[in-house]
Formats: structure tokens, C-alpha cells, sequence
């Protein structure tokens, strides 16, 4: 149901390969998804999905992995649901650092209501909500984890599908809270009014507005969008902490 | 032979009875008057290896216990008026998906803050019609902590029966007093189990598709049957559907299978009500003083008796109806502007002789608060 062009069904094709390649139980996974373009991915895929409602997927992810932390939790996000409405539960996830992956399909607009500004547009843009231009900040998805404390932090595009795979696999492999920003392109509603041009002109955007970290090209061009790996730490993971709690809470209660 | 008897709070009746009916997880966010619920179970839930979380806000408490029910959990969570207020979408989910889960709110006065640390029994519509759209609900109630610790274990096996969220509405009084609680013996109450699918693995699992009785049989997250949960209508394997015949047969589902079961949710009790002619409605704390009155006017010969409601959603309405049939007037005593009143009037034979006895300022009714109005009512004045 995603419109000609979008990126969001080429992310899904990285994700799709990065659980192939690491041969994962699929009955072990559950794909959580809230509300908006991004969200009709969990009906995709032939995982144990659950599509929530608009903003909450990490509260119900965290209902799931907390129950059964032996399952892979991954839940794919827009703009919306992962830093507007749904930006406490986003912080909150990494603070814990429970074992999630978070993926950011950043198209900088709301797709499915028809082309409204999201806090990840960013001042001088266009949208229907914004027929003036915006004059709304942006999060930088990245920097936000990172200050949240999620112990996995990276950054692609829909343009760079192997590089994107490989992210999401070492993401899904991290134990710990997770955030792979994804950088996705919405013609229909993002390109048209902004003259970003049709799929084609705003993926070859992805690629010339970005750049690999610790590569020549960001050295002398600073002013590109880094990709890469930004954050891989160890941290105590939620879950594993929270059995430790039970193990001294039984051994409480016998003594 | 009584081993464990216990002198405790509502609120910690509660949480012995969600303990009992089997519960393995609980999310919640500190709010009074129902915050030692949150609090005991992050001590017990432990030690039984459940799982305990304090989430951020009321509304991701609500989801998180949504997502633990999915892998197979008996989950919980509770809360107060602005919490209750939160929750809400997440609750409609909850019915369209036909998650079991009970949500505990222990009332305090409203709107808004309203009066955190007093007693209101105000969030009865709330209950019944908080979340958008057609839908049907179930909501338990209880005045003193037997009664809590039995409509908890209900809340618990009827979330696993119909599919559905309890609600359980208790109240600031009955939440934080202090009375005795006998604990039954393991086995003497009954306890609901998750109906889970027999389907085999590798054969068509239709989540879905209700057996002949209604109910759906569940198949854990994690599980070998994969499949869709959404909170957009939905055909039997859970996927997204506007067929209208698809949307109609849903809807009706989730209204029929509670509302058709009224009669094997309703619980009442009756308070000195054989041959009374002034027969008080009420629940929770409020009845607890209309009980008071009726049996100490009984004593005096007095013909007046309480119908005790401890289901209010769905509403009783036929056995409103049969036991105040016979009565002069009906009192409904509760602590709101009439939510359950006009429940009452609705259901009885001759609405213009229901009146109400309320309270609303944060202070529990009185045996004589009501004796004032039932004196007026039976016209021996003022």
C-alpha cells in the first residue's frame, strides 16, 4: 500500500535480508508498529506482528520482551511514532536499554495523513500544515539517542540497501536498546512541494547528502549527513537486570 | 483451621487476589489513591519470577501489559482518575483485539486532578464509555476487601473467559482502609486458565474465528503460529479489513459476547432486601453505609433492604428490575451527580420513584446522609 517510489518498502527489503542472513527463528520475532506509513510494514511480514496504535509500539515492545526476553523485538517507526507522540517512549527504551531494535524510517513528513510537518522536518520546509514554510527545529534522531543512552546508534538511507542490511544486523544482533535512523524519501508528499523531485531525484539526494563516517568526503564537506555506526557500548541490559531481581527477590523470600 | 488472615489495605486485597487468579505481570506508574498496588507487586511479583515495570507514563503502563498478554501472561495494571483518563485509547485496542487484561482504578474525585486524596465513585461512565466507538466492557466492583479479593480473581478468569479488558472500579475509601482479609486455600476459588488453540503447528491458525460459544482461542507470541494483532477491523487472521460485512460481524462480536453474557457476569449481593419496601441501590463504600442503615432500621422494624451491585458494566438491568419490582421507592446511594441512577431508572418498572442519595464532596456518604433523604422520600419529613 506504500505510494510509487517511497522508500519505506526498500528498507523493508534491508530488513527482510538482514533477518535472512543471520537465519533467524521467525517465530522468535515480533515486529512491533504503530500508526502511519511506516506502521503497515508489520503487516508484511511473516513474523508474530503486532500493529499498535499511533506513538506506542516501544511501550508494547517492552511489554513483550520484558515477558519473553528470549524474543527478538524489532519495531519499526516513523517520524511520528518515534519522536512525536511517541518521543517519551523512545527516550524512556534507551534509558532502560532493553533489548530492542528501533528502526527509524525518517521521510521527514507525515505520509498517510497527507503531508504535515513532523519534528524531524526541519525549519524552511514545506507541508500542508506549513503552507509557509516551517519554522519547527528538528531532532537529530542520532544525537537523541545517543543522549538517551541507546548502547546501539547508526544511520543509513534507503539509497544504500547493503550498507542499511548490514546496519540492521549487527542492530538486531547488539544486545541492548537499539536505533537504526534509516533516511527514507516520500515523493508524493515530501518531494512535490519541497522540489526535491520525484524517487530517483531524492534518492540520489541520500547519496549526495551523505556521507560514511571517517571518510574523505565528510572530512571536507562536515556539513553532510554522517552514516555508520555512531554508538556500539555494552550496558547492563534491561531484562538481564531484571532477572537478577527476581534472583535475589526468591532467595529473599526463602531466607 | 484459618492460616492466613491478613489486617490490611484495599488496595493490598487487591493485589493478594491478582496474585491468587495468577497474574505474571504488571506496568504501572505511581498515582494516588492506588498507588500501593504498583508498590507491593514490584515487591511479590519477583519473588514469584513474574515481572514488575514502572513505565514512563500511564499510557505506555496500559500498552506494555497489552504486549505481555500476547506472549501468554496474566497482566495488569492500575490506576486513579487521570491515569483511568490516559489509558483509554489503549483500552479500546485492548477490546479490538481481544486482549485479556484488568485495569484496577481506585476512584478519586474528578475532573481533572480533581480531589487526589478523597473518595469518588465518578469514573462509572468513564468506564463504560471512555475509549471511542461502539464497544461493550466489563466492570467489577466491591465495598469491602473479601469482596475486593473475589471480584479481583472474577476480573481476572471473566479477562480470560470473554477476551476482553475488567475493569476493576474500587475506591478511595475501600482502597486505603484497613480491614481483614481471609486468603482462600489454593483451589477453593476457581481459576480461568488461557483457552489456547489446539490447532497443530504448521496448520491454519485463525486467530480470529470464533469457536461456536464465542470464544477465541489464543495462540502466544513466540508461539508456532504466527499471525497479525491490529487495532483496525479485522478478518480472522487478523489482518486489516473495511469489507463491510467484516467490520459488521466484528463490531456485533465484541458487543455480543459481553452483553449476551450478562447473566453469568452479574454479581449482587442483598442486604436485608426480603419484603423491604424502600430498597437502597449501591456499591463500594457507599454501600457500606447504606448496609449500615438498613440493618439498624431493620432492627427497629423498618422494611428497607440493599441490592449491592458488584458488576455494574454490563449493566443488570433484568435483575434491577425483578428485585426492585415490588418496592415503594429505590434509593440509589453513590458518590457521583447519578452515573448509576439513571442506570437504575432505566431498568425498574416506575423511574419516578428512584431518587438518588449522593455525596460529591470528597467525603463518604453517611448512614445519615441517607436516612435524611429516605425520611423525606417516605414522607415523614424533613
Amino acid at each position: 500500500m506504500w505510494c510509487p517510489g517511497c522508500g519505506h518498502g526498500t528498507i523493508l527489503n534491508s530488513l527482510i535480508h538482514a533477518v535472512e542472513e543471520l537465519q533467524l527463528n521467525k517465530n522468535e520475532i515480533v515486529m512491533v508498529s504503530g500508526i502511519g506509513c511506516s506502521a503497515r510494514i508489520s503487516g508484511y511480514v511473516d513474523f508474530h506482528s503486532l500493529h499498535t496504535i499511533h506513538g506506542r509500539a516501544l511501550a508494547f515492545a517492552t511489554g513483550v520482551k520484558l515477558s519473553r526476553p528470549h524474543l527478538k523485538v524489532l519495531v519499526p517507526m516513523g517520524d511520528g511514532d518515534a519522536l512525536a507522540i511517541g518521543g517519551n517512549h523512545f527516550i524512556h527504551a534507551a534509558r532502560r536499554n532493553i533489548d530492542i531494535t528501533a528502526i527509524v524510517m525518517n521521510n521527514r513528513i507525515y505520509g498517510m495523513t497527507g503531508g504535515q510537518f513532523s519534528p524531524l522536518s526541519g525549519p524552511g520546509v514545506k507541508a500542508t500544515t506549513a503552507p509557509y514554510k516551517t519554522i519547527d527545529s528538528n531532532f537529530d534522531v542520532v544525537e537523541l539517542a545517543k543522549a538517551a543512552g541507546a548502547s546501539f546508534v547508526a544511520r543509513s538511507t534507503a539509497y544504500h540497501v547493503k550498507e542499511s542490511t548490514e546496519l540492521l544486523k549487527k542492530a538486531i544482533l547488539h544486545k541492548g536498546f537499539s536505533v537504526v535512523e534509516i533516511l527514507s524519501q516520500c515523493p508524493t508528499h515530501y518531494g512535490r512541494k519541497n522540489k526535491e523531485g520525484d524517487a530517483v531525484g531524492m534518492l540520489e539526494l541520500q547519496k549526495s547528502n551523505t556521507a560514511k563516517l571517517g571518510s574523505k568526503a565528510l572530512e571536507e564537506n562536515p556539513g553532510l549527513t554522517p552514516r555508520g555506526i555512531f554508538v556500539e557500548k555494552e550496558r547492563p541490559e534491561y531484562c538481564e537486570e531484571y532477572d537478577k531481581i527476581i534472583a535475589q527477590a526468591m532467595k529473599e523470600r526463602v531466607s | 483451621m484459618i492460616k492466613n488472615i491478613r489486617f490490611i489495605q484495599g488496595n493490598e486485597a487487591c493485589v493478594e487476589g491478582a496474585l491468587y487468579a495468577g497474574l505474571d505481570f504488571f506496568a504501572g506508574y505511581p498515582i494516588t489513591p492506588s498507588t500501593e498496588i504498583a508498590e507491593r507487586l514490584s515487591e511479590y511479583l519477583p519473588e514469584r519470577g513474574g515481572k514488575f515495570i514502572q513505565m514512563e507514563d500511564e499510557i505506555a503502563s496500559m500498552c506494555a501489559i497489552i504486549g505481555a498478554s500476547l506472549t501468554g501472561k496474566k497482566v495488569m495494571t492500575a490506576t486513579s482518575g487521570p491515569g483511568f483518563s490516559l489509558k483509554q485509547e489503549a483500552i479500546g485496542y485492548a477490546c479490538m483485539a481481544e486482549i485479556p487484561c484488568v485495569i484496577a482504578n481506585v476512584q478519586r474525585g474528578g475532573p481533572s486532578t480533581g480531589n487526589p486524596t478523597h473518595v469518588s465513585q465518578g469514573d462509572i461512565n468513564q468506564a463504560r464509555w471512555g475509549t471511542h466507538g461502539d464497544h461493550s466492557i466489563i466492570a467489577l466492583t466491591a465495598s469491602n476487601h473479601q469482596d475486593v479479593f473475589r471480584m479481583t480473581v472474577d476480573a481476572f478468569n471473566m479477562a480470560e473467559t470473554y477476551r476482553t479488558p475488567v475493569m476493576l472500579l474500587f475506591d478511595e475509601v475501600v482502597g486505603h482502609m484497613r480491614e481483614k482479609l481471609v486468603i482462600p486455600e489454593e483451589g477453593e476459588l476457581e481459576i480461568v486458565d488461557r483457552l489456547r488453540t489446539s490447532v497443530a503447528k504448521d496448520v491454519d491458525y485463525h486467530p480470529y474465528l470464533p469457536r461456536e460459544d464465542g470464544r477465541l482461542p489464543m495462540s502466544d507470541f513466540g508461539g508456532e503460529h504466527r499471525y497479525n494483532v491490529t487495532g483496525l477491523f479485522h478478518d480472522m487472521w487478523g489482518f486489516p479489513s473495511n469489507n463491510p460485512k467484516i467490520v459488521n460481524g466484528l463490531l456485533r462480536h465484541l458487543v455480543d459476547k459481553i452483553d449476551n453474557n450478562v447473566h453469568a457476569i452479574t454479581r449482587y449481593k442483598e442486604h436485608c432486601l426480603e419484603g423491604a419496601e424502600y430498597i437502597l441501590v449501591s456499591y463500594g463504600s457507599s454501600a457500606r453505609s447504606a448496609i449500615h442503615l438498613a440493618q439498624n432500621r431493620r432492627n427497629k422494624g423498618e422494611k428497607i433492604g440493599v441490592l449491592e451491585l458488584q458488576s455494574i458494566w454490563p449493566f443488570p438491568v433484568e435483575m434491577v428490575r425483578e428485585k426492585c419490582a415490588g418496592a415503594k421507592a429505590v434509593l440509589v446511594v453513590e458518590m457521583n451527580m447519578g452515573q448509576v441512577l439513571a442506570q437504575v431508572k432505566a431498568a425498574v418498572d416506575k423511574p419516578d420513584r428512584v431518587f438518588l442519595a449522593n455525596r460529591i464532596d470528597g467525603k463518604l456518604i453517611t448512614p445519615s446522609d441517607i436516612k435524611r433523604l429516605l425520611r423525606v422520600i417516605q414522607g415523614r419529613g424533613v
